[in-house]
């Protein structure tokens, strides 16, 4: 099994790893619950995207996506969480 | 060698990820999920992409993804930590054992 095999099978595990936070994103009975699978789902999201420019050969410009990805990841969550937290009342 | 423990790490931290994956719609309650989110994703995507940077070699990209591993490990508990904490403030319960599962 040479590299590009295995990095296309480890693609292939993060694929599933991804789908299936979309199960609690959809049926979370809370708003903090589908807020925790999209946090999950980015951060799976870098990994993809660092493998994809590995197996493309274009890691130099796949990295700069990767850093802005995770910022605006943790400026999203992060800002959410404020803004529920804010608002208080029923969730 | 290094290919070897490039592979290694990819392969460790891609089982972590999977993990977690099954760990966020598995567990009981929100509190419980806080912790398949911020735990095996850090470490998950620590190792990978250290082992994508020990593919790459010596260079700035690799640096560059380093830098991410190092933001990363502050940032996804940063912002775990913020979601539990507004949880709380606004009043989500925690489940207990022998209620139901919601």
């Amino acid at each position: 099994m040479n590299l590009e095999t295995f990095l296309h099978f480890i693609a292939l595990v993060l694929a599933l790893a991804l789908l299936l936070p979309f199960f609690r994103v959809y049926k979370g009975p809370t708003l903090f619950d589908r807020m925790a699978g999209l946090s999950v789902i980015g951060s799976k999201t870098i990994v993809l995207l660092a493998i994809v420019g590995v197996v493309y050969g274009r890691l130099d410009m796949f990295v700069d996506i990767v850093i802005a990805y995770s910022l605006l990841n943790f400026v999203g969550t992060v800002a959410v969480a404020r803004y529920l937290e804010a608002r208080g009342g029923k969730h | 060698m290094t290919e070897i423990l490039a592979v290694l790490f990819i392969s460790i931290g891609s089982l972590f990820l999977l993990l977690g994956s099954i760990g966020i719609i598995r567990f009981p309650d929100f509190y419980a999920r806080t912790h398949a989110m911020s735990k095996p994703d850090t470490m998950g995507l620590m190792l990978t992409l250290t082992g994508l940077a020990l593919l790459n070699g010596w260079n700035l990209t690799s640096l560059k993804l380093l830098l991410v591993v190092l933001f990363v490990a502050m940032a996804t508990s940063t912002s775990t930590h913020a979601l539990g904490r507004a949880a709380l403030k606004t009043g989500l319960k925690p489940w207990f054992k022998g209620e139901d599962r919601k």
